[in-house]
């Protein structure tokens, strides 16, 4: 099949992002990739759970019960708290990792989740997640596409050309 | 530098990282009609592969690719 039949009898190519960590470095390269999918005119969607929340996460506090508020103190802030998964140093790490990132000229988190959001990529959250720690929907940026399980999770990943977890 | 390629749009790249010089270049092929052609500088090493697969996964077309010692050039042509 020659590229141009094969792409005439397809439809758009599709991506799914699974991120279950809020790591800095895994952060930066999930939205990496998923810009670099969106701009190959793929469809991407990503879906965040646990740790990974952090990374829809308004910067406000979060959690009503005792532990889900020492959860939320814990993991507090936004997207622009996320520590390396390595030499965190109590905030150190990322303070440091910011500044070469900077000095590099490269894109930071938030701006590489603006990017995405502005090429057209889709986020959700985790249903389950969000309960056990308490973070409500209105904690969440209002880009997010909607609130999911496994379910939904499943059939984005049978329907996609890819899936990537982070 | 190569003068005799009809350059419909430029697109100043240098100094931007991966994923951006192919991001850019995604976001502005649309800006030249079909047929038309973008001309984009980077400096980044990784874009040099990056640009080019871009290309091929999105059909579009490198009509030529410039190495300086720092500059890369590329004639990109939007073919749909």
């Amino acid at each position: 099949m020659t590229d141009k039949l094969q792409e005439e009898t397809r439809e758009r190519r599709k991506a799914t992002i699974f991120v279950i960590s809020g790591d800095f470095e895994k952060l930066f390269a999930a939205f990496s990739i998923a810009i670099g999918a969106a701009a190959s005119n793929m469809d991407v969607k990503m879906f965040f759970t646990f740790w990974g929340l952090r990374a829809l996460k308004k910067n406000v506090r979060t959690g009503e019960s005792l532990f889900a508020r020492m959860l939320g103190i814990l993991e507090g802030g936004d997207i622009n708290k996320a520590n390396p998964g390595k030499y965190g140093f109590f905030g150190l790490g990322r303070w440091m990792f910011k500044k070469m990132i900077k000095n590099k000229k490269v894109a930071g988190l938030a701006e590489l989740r603006r990017l995405a959001i502005e090429l057209g990529v889709e986020m959700y959250s985790c249903d389950t997640t969000m309960e056990v720690m308490e973070i409500p929907k209105e904690k969440l940026i209002d880009e997010v596409a909607d609130t999911v399980g496994v379910g939904w999770l499943i059939e984005q990943a049978q329907q996609s050309d890819f899936t990537y977890s982070f | 530098m190569t003068e005799d390629i009809k350059v419909d749009l430029e697109l100043d790249l240098r100094g931007l990282r991966c994923p951006l010089p192919m991001v850019r270049v995604s976001q502005n092929i649309t800006k030249v009609p079909v047929g038309g052609i973008v001309r984009a500088v980077t400096t980044d090493a990784g874009s040099l592969a990056d640009i080019t697969s871009w290309a091929r996964t999105t059909g579009n077309e490198i009509i030529k690719k410039e190495q300086g010692d720092k500059d890369i050039v590329f004639f990109i042509k939007r073919s749909k």
